[in-house]
């Protein structure tokens, strides 16, 4: 597994919670479309992930991350600085 | 336009059909047909024909308790702010027709600007045409590009505002979560520069926020901080200047914002503040600088009221028996509300959902009694509310037939 795809499986797992619909995640899947979250959702959710890995993901920062493959890229990203 | 009305400036050729930019608000606009074809009156469209008395009006042609108006310590009738007003309209005329920075700044501004540095004992003031500007333009101002904004996810729209005209990192928290709040101000990068906003009490549910371990974790983590006290002005504290007051942090808290237009009885802003620099808002502020001031009948009433509410003591420990008396009346007769105990002027009660809520608004309208109907989005975790703000000059009497009115309307609708 290379760590992109550990990436994905442990943002999924964070994910899953608040995934009341049981969407099927994709890179590709939208939070705000796919899976519908309002804005208490995505500050819970935003929050877990924060805490997980210890770090901080500002309102202009998840402005620019729409899609799960996007997120795990910033978060890829944010954790490797 | 500038030819003439017959002529329109730009032409008229137009090939293809453009996007309906009004498009986009269809699903408001089919909600807000649905609630209507249930026949209620229109919640939004309320007219009031008469005012009587800071507690009374004439709303679609009966007479009605105001119990949704943040007028909370009932001054918009006081004889002596009236007075203050009448006479500034005559001496001064009816708008400064400028900028604060050019024409507009007259004596009656430095004069109400004193009355709000010795109301909250502070160095500086600074007035704006209206509460949402003062919050829009400070946090815009002083926060700027690499600097972060720490807000309670519940806070004001005119915050979210100033939030998003600024060019600062945007970090919200849950509600009153004081852990969240610390860890977040801990996981900014070193070296940025860190505003906390908070509110005193939130307006929609009217609690109150944990300011003293709040404003503590702020200084420890080297923010500075921004306390709205929109709605605790006036009213909470030992002399109203808010909950900041009651928490004995006063000389913690960098900027206090506030407005006129709920316990001073006008309309305007402020922010007031001890910070060294302070007064060179007057001059990067754009929402401070390109909009006119105040009308000099506006700030006459404004600094009397003000100065008045600093000897408000009695009304304010009425106002207190009336939150607690409704508060309490309101638990027993089985509705829910947004705090367990009453914490400011303000009690939310809980509507089941948009629908139930709006026939509950209508038939307590019908009853005499007008309060706010609060929905999504501008609520917390999308409830409906019904708000109600209570004031000074509510009798004792008043509160039990509002009770009575709510015990009715409750059964009529199947909530309670």
């Amino acid at each position: 597994m290379n760590d992109r795809d550990h990436m994905f499986e442990k943002l999924k797992g964070l994910i899953e919670p608040f995934n009341k619909k049981g969407v099927d995640i994709t890179p590709e899947t939208t939070f705000a479309g796919d899976l519908e979250w309002d804005s208490l959702t995505v500050m819970d959710f935003v929050a877990a992930i924060e805490d997980e890995f210890d770090i901080i993901i500002s309102m202009n920062q998840q402005a620019e991350i729409e899609t799960y493959g996007q997120l795990i890229d910033a978060v890829a990203k944010m954790t490797a600085e | 336009m500038s030819e003439g009305v017959m002529q329109a400036d730009k032409p008229q050729d137009q090939k293809s059909e453009g996007k309906d930019l009004f498009s986009k608000f269809d699903d408001t606009i089919a909600m807000r047909a649905n609630l209507l074809a249930s026949g209620v009156e229109d919640p939004f469209s309320l007219v009031m024909e008469k005012v009587l008395s800071p507690t009374r009006a004439i709303c679609n042609g009966r007479d009605t308790i105001l119990l949704g108006t943040y007028n909370y310590m009932g001054m918009t009738f006081d004889p002596d702010v009236i007075e203050a007003g009448i006479q500034a309209l005559r001496d001064f005329g009816t708008g400064t027709t400028g900028s604060r920075v050019l024409n507009g700044t007259y004596q009656g501004h430095k004069e109400c600007e004193d009355a709000l540095r010795e109301f909250y004992g502070m160095d500086h003031a600074m007035v704006f045409s209206t509460g949402y500007q003062a919050n829009l333009g400070i946090i815009s101002t002083i926060a700027g590009k690499g600097d972060y904004v720490v807000l309670d996810i519940d806070s004001h729209a005119s915050i979210w505002d100033g939030c998003a005209m600024g060019n600062a990192e945007i970090v919200p928290f849950k509600h009153n979560d004081i852990e969240a709040m610390e860890k977040r101000l801990k996981r900014i990068p070193e070296g940025a520069g860190k505003l906390v906003v908070l509110e005193g009490v939130y307006s929609m549910l009217g609690d109150v926020a944990p300011l003293k371990e709040m404003v503590k974790i702020a200084k420890d983590n080297g923010a500075m901080v921004l306390v709205d006290e929109a709605h605790s002005m006036g009213f909470i504290g030992e002399n109203g200047r808010g909950v900041v007051e009651d928490a004995g942090i006063m000389d913690d808290v960098d900027l206090i914002i506030g407005t006129f237009s709920k316990s001073v009885g006008t309309v305007g802003g402020f922010c007031v503040s001890n910070h060294p620099k302070f007064e060179i808002m007057r001059l990067m502020c754009r929402p401070y600088v390109f909009t006119a001031s105040l009308p000099p009948s506006v700030v006459a009433t404004a600094a009397t009221s003000i100065r008045k509410l600093m000897h408000g003591s009695d009304k304010r420990a009425h106002l207190w028996e009336n939150s607690k008396r409704l508060h309490g009346g309101l638990t027993d007769l089985g509705f829910k509300l947004g705090t367990d105990t009453p914490q400011s002027a303000i009690v939310a009660v809980i509507m089941p959902d948009l629908e139930k809520g709006a026939a509950m608004w209508s038939s307590l309208l019908s009853e005499g009694l007008y309060v706010n109907l609060a929905r999504p989005p501008a609520t917390p975790a999308n409830m409906t509310l019904l708000r109600c703000s209570l004031c000074a000059e509510h009798t004792s009497e008043e509160v039990e037939t509002i009770l009575g009115m709510f015990e009715r309307a409750g059964k009529a609708v199947g909530i309670i």
